[in-house]
């Protein structure tokens, strides 16, 4: 019997996608059209309560062969996700209707992105994890062509389709190796097999790890990433920064810390220097961007070099940690994002010249954006640096010191370029400039709830990271003890 | 001397070494043009190229390794339908850059730099 339990959150998106698609055909009148996005947000928020619901009641659910799991870690990503595609549809809402070409069709392909993130958090078996994955990915390269703006769109998801593509093959290939040599597509089957040390399973395993360097944008398998970030509508940005990441890092430990923990010794090292590598030269690279859009597209980079330093400790609290700090990244970007999608259609863009000013205009959004800055930065007492202490201590406690180093410098480098971007904000107008900023930036009430949403967040989760990380923890024990 | 008798078995009784040979050859040939050619349309031919590569792997390991199940094959139908809807997109997109920059080189794609 197959036990549907565990596919609820799977089956109430997909519910969600049809609906909104049939909605954009029907619905003609504008006033309702406009309701699109949010009726969409609250879909997706219920089918998240629902699946907590279920799993409260029911614990662990699997499919027969343990095709697809819903264990505590998957549920946790899953409401990650959740609330992270409901709040960028919030807060774009006014952005999605505005400035893209197919306002219906980029919220169905949003829906569907996210059931492929909820699929790779759940699949437990090679074939799952790919559909999931190419769900995903699918939608992205659609999404990020749907702006009115002509040829920058079109660029950054032809570039975004070509680089995804290779990736996608290196990433099977090395998948049909791991099969040759594992005997099977289930993690847990392949988990003790020592034929993973022939040459094969090696060049495999190497394979599928790349695959997800490119998915994570990690150096050097980063090129795609800032010119996406950049020329992408600014919400999908704001996805790929954070659920498009965040959904790679699940799959990514899952596949590591149950398919392939036989093989640690070989991949622990290559994740350690590939970390430290992307940590440096993310940052570095991201001193001299003056584009916010495309120096948050480095600062992801070096972010996710931060999150895999937390993997390298491979143990429950190098789990926890970076599961914290995917959290905080998503709330932080949501800020920076969410203030964003107000500037740009009014003032036309996102460089450090275009929101000079928006202290003056917009106050709110300019304290919002700092914060947001200063905790991926790691200050006290926002959420970043709790995320930072949980990691680098669980970085520590493995023995990797000279990592925990390597992203502590980093992250003082770092504060350099987030506070550039404050500065722009803050610093005082000439006479010209103060003639076009002077006014005050009109935006909607959606996007202020986000943002002070965003704001409290990030400081409640700073100064009281307690029950967020116990919930984190929770989640880790699903299969690291 | 060459046994010939040998020689002749090794290159008829085709097995999986024969396949992974080809796969890899063709997986190669596939990973040079992505990286030296330059038109969006035989990007996706190399990319899908490399997916075939990935297919043969699949169905070979399937076929000759002591696999229990068919998932080799389930894997490799899966890959196809995905390779499909990949390059559906590319040509969808390289028609939309044809129509907005007259282009389709990808080395032309240079407004998003820095």
């Amino acid at each position: 019997m197959v036990n549907y339990l565990a596919v609820t959150t799977e089956v109430l998106l997909t519910a969600v996608l049809l609906s909104v698609i049939v909605y954009d055909i029907v619905v003609k009148d504008k006033r309702y059209r406009k309701m699109l996005p949010a009726l969409a947000g609250v879909g997706i928020s219920l089918s998240a309560i629902v699946t907590i619901g279920v799993f409260n009641d029911a614990g662990t659910q699997s499919f027969p062969g343990s095709l697809f799991v819903l264990d505590n870690f998957a549920v946790y990503f899953k409401n990650l996700f959740c609330f992270a595609v409901t709040l960028t549809l919030c807060f774009s809402s006014d952005y999605i209707m505005e400035q893209t070409s197919h306002p219906g069709e980029f919220i169905g392909l949003c829906v569907s992105a996210l059931l492929g993130m909820c699929i790779m958090a759940s699949a437990n078996d090679f074939i799952t994890a790919f559909i999931g994955l190419e769900l995903m990915t699918v939608s992205f390269y659609v999404l990020a062509a749907l702006a009115k703006d002509k040829g920058r769109a079109g660029e950054a998801s032809v570039k975004y389709l070509l680089v995804g593509a290779a990736s996608t093959a290196i990433m099977l290939y090395g998948i049909s190796l791991v099969y040759g040599a594992g005997g099977s597509m289930i993690f847990s089957e392949m988990k003790n097999n020592v034929h993973l040390f022939y040459g094969v399973g090696v060049a495999g395993v190497s394979m599928v790890i790349i695959g997800f360097f490119f998915k994570l944008s990690v150096v050097p398998f980063h090129m795609w990433a800032p010119d996406v970030y950049q020329g992408a509508p600014l919400p999908v940005t704001c996805l790929l920064a954070m659920g498009s990441k965040a959904a790679a890092i699940a799959m990514f430990m899952r596949v590591l810390y149950t398919a392939f923990p036989i093989l640690a010794n070989y991949w622990l090292p290559m994740l350690a220097f590939f970390s430290a590598v992307c940590m440096v030269a993310g940052n570095i690279m991201a001193l001299r961007q003056t584009d916010v859009k495309r120096m948050l597209a480095y600062s992801s980079i070096a972010q996710a070099g931060y999150m895999m330093a937390g993997i390298v400790a491979a143990d429950a609290a190098g789990m926890k940690a970076v599961m914290f700090y995917i959290q905080l990244y998503m709330i932080a970007n949501i800020g920076a994002f969410a203030v964003l999608a107000a500037v740009e259609p009014k003032w036309g863009g996102t460089t450090h010249a275009h929101i000079a000013g928006l202290a003056q205009s917009a106050p709110l959004l300019a304290a919002v954006m700092t914060v947001s800055l200063l905790s991926m930065a790691g200050i006290p007492p926002t959420a970043g640096f709790a995320g930072k202490i949980y990691l680098f201590s669980a970085v520590v406690d493995k023995g990797y010191l000279w990592l925990a180093f390597v992203g502590f410098v980093m992250s003082m480098i770092s504060v350099y370029y987030y506070l550039m971007v404050t500065k722009a904000m803050y610093r005082d107008l000439t006479d010209f400039e103060a003639e076009t900023a002077a006014q005050p930036l009109e935006y909607s009430p959606v996007v202020k709830l986000v943002a002070l949403c965003a704001l409290v967040g990030t400081i409640l989760l700073g100064v009281w990271p307690e029950p967020i990380a116990q919930l984190a923890g929770r989640a880790a024990s699903a299969f690291m003890m | 001397m060459i046994d010939l008798q040998k020689a002749f078995e090794l290159v008829v009784n085709i097995g999986l070494p024969h396949c992974l040979l080809l796969s890899a050859v063709l997986f190669s040939i596939g990973l040079f043009g992505l990286l030296t050619r330059r038109s969006i349309i035989a990007v996706l031919m190399c990319v899908e190229l490399m997916l075939n590569a990935v297919n043969i792997n699949l169905v070979a390991f399937n076929r000759f390794g002591s696999m229990p199940d068919h998932a080799g094959q389930l894997m490799a139908i899966f890959g196809i339908v995905v390779a499909a809807a990949e390059v559906a997109i590319g040509m969808a997109l390289a028609i939309k850059l044809y129509r907005e920059r007259n282009t389709i080189n990808v080395d032309e794609l240079d407004e998003l730099k820095g």
